[in-house]
């Protein structure tokens, strides 16, 4: 049987999660976060953040996230290492399904945050880890004097060929448009970075081995011509957007088409008593700093709600 | 403290340790640049003391060790590895859940 119910349960060690326990713990609430692995998201695939307020010089997304983990802890957050199987109601309470036990609450936070979307072409699954990538700042330095593709034309796809230059002789950023989407800043430097080629509106169609299984060659056309191109290199990496994790909610709260959930301005779902912060909510800005307001916002509503409900 | 169970191997004395051991043995290729790496870190850890008797969990700096990663082809950390009997018997890249790493060692205890 579960014990006696938490005053909040956090599904999420990112900034919104980390942030909604902060608030949470400073308001005296009963809280527990859950988080997969430990706390950071996505922040941690990050190398380094220069767009959250507060660091002039900029800061590692290791460190900030292990900052706001600290700050949690200093006021007695709970965080705990669970991966939840699925969520419903108990009457007025929340059941939070865990592997091994079941958690009640009054009040749960959804900030499970997002992951990289698989463009799906061939080759991209299979090579994953042997030259295909998501993650530039765990695996850039296996490419030194190597050349690369980046395939992706937003903040997180250019930010990450930026990166890679630090290592690659050379990368290829494909994008599907003739313009980039990244912020002007970052479109500044990524077209005048001598590393750099841009493919403009172009798509992969391929990524292809060596007798060894690693990456060797992409194959990829030129949208406007129709022309398909081989062109070797040695890793390939995507950033082509993000899905929500959502799996596990099933239809407990109400979700758009891609699968992230639908809020209010208050950041309540469709299901009382629970809020969805950060990443893994329908919005338009995914960054640390909105992720973080989203995670202060939730835990202050689910405060209100405890003591006018319960 | 894992103890004896959670060991850090070089490309010096990776056979040796690796793969002439007599129990199977996960090997958690990571560095320091990599917060995924610091994020699974704990997990693995943990296994090792869970699996004390069982499984010997080797951590390897890919930073200082090319050798070994460049062998098996490692393009990506964290990667994890399952060695039984001097062979790759399974791996993991990525962080991943506990659950799935369980699910892999199970398979060769």
């Amino acid at each position: 049987m579960p014990d006696t119910p938490l005053d909040l349960i956090i599904i999420g060690g990112g900034p919104a999660g980390l942030t909604a326990g902060l608030y949470a713990s400073r308001a005296r609430l009963q809280t527990r976060l859950l988080e997969q692995i430990s706390p950071g998201g996505q922040v941690l695939t990050t190398d380094w953040v220069d767009n959250y307020p507060g660091f002039p010089e900029g800061v590692s997304g290791f460190e900030l996230v292990d900052r706001m983990r600290r700050q949690c802890e200093r006021f007695g957050l709970e965080i705990v290492s669970e991966e939840v199987t699925s969520v419903g109601r108990a009457g007025n309470l929340i059941r939070v399904v865990l592997t091994e036990k079941d958690l009640l609450a009054k009040t749960l936070i959804i900030a499970s945050g997002a992951q990289p979307v698989k463009l799906g072409v061939p080759g991209e699954m299979d090579l994953t880890g042997r030259g295909v990538s998501y993650c530039a700042t765990c695996d850039g330095p296996f490419y030194r004097d190597l050349e690369v593709g980046v395939v992706g034309g937003g903040d997180t796809a250019v930010e990450e060929a930026l990166f890679l230059t630090r290592f690659a002789s050379k990368v290829h950023l494909f994008h599907r448009r003739d313009q980039l989407r990244a912020t002007g800043i970052l479109r500044e430097k990524i077209l005048s970075e001598p590393k750099v080629t841009v493919h403009w509106s172009t798509v992969l169609t391929g990524v292809w081995p060596n007798e060894q299984g690693l990456v060797s060659a992409l194959t990829y056309k030129d949208l406007k011509t129709g022309d398909e191109t081989r062109l070797p290199l040695s890793g390939v990496f995507f950033f082509v957007g993000q899905k929500p994790i959502t799996d596990y909610l099933g239809d407990f709260v109400a979700l758009d088409q891609a699968g992230f959930v639908k809020t209010d301005l208050e950041l309540a779902t469709s299901q009382p008593g629970v809020w969805a912060a950060g990443d893994v909510r329908v919005k338009r800005l995914r960054q640390i700093s909105t992720a973080v307001g989203d995670g202060a916002t939730a835990a202050f509503n689910a405060e209100k709600y405890i003591e006018d409900k319960f | 403290m894992a103890g004896d169970n959670l060991v850090h191997v070089t490309d010096g004395d990776f056979e040796s340790k690796v793969l002439k051991a007599d129990k199977p043995v996960l090997v958690d290729f990571w560095a320091a640049w990599c917060g995924p790496c610091k994020a699974i870190g704990p997990t693995v850890e943990e296994l090792a003391e869970e699996y004390l008797g069982q499984l010997t969990v080797a951590k390897m700096d890919v930073d200082g060790n090319p050798q070994t990663p460049g062998k098996y082809g490692i393009r990506a950390i964290p990667t994890l590895m399952l060695f039984k009997g001097g062979q790759v018997a399974d791996q993991i890249t990525g962080a991943v859940a506990k659950s799935q790493i369980v699910e892999a060692i199970k398979k060769v205890i």
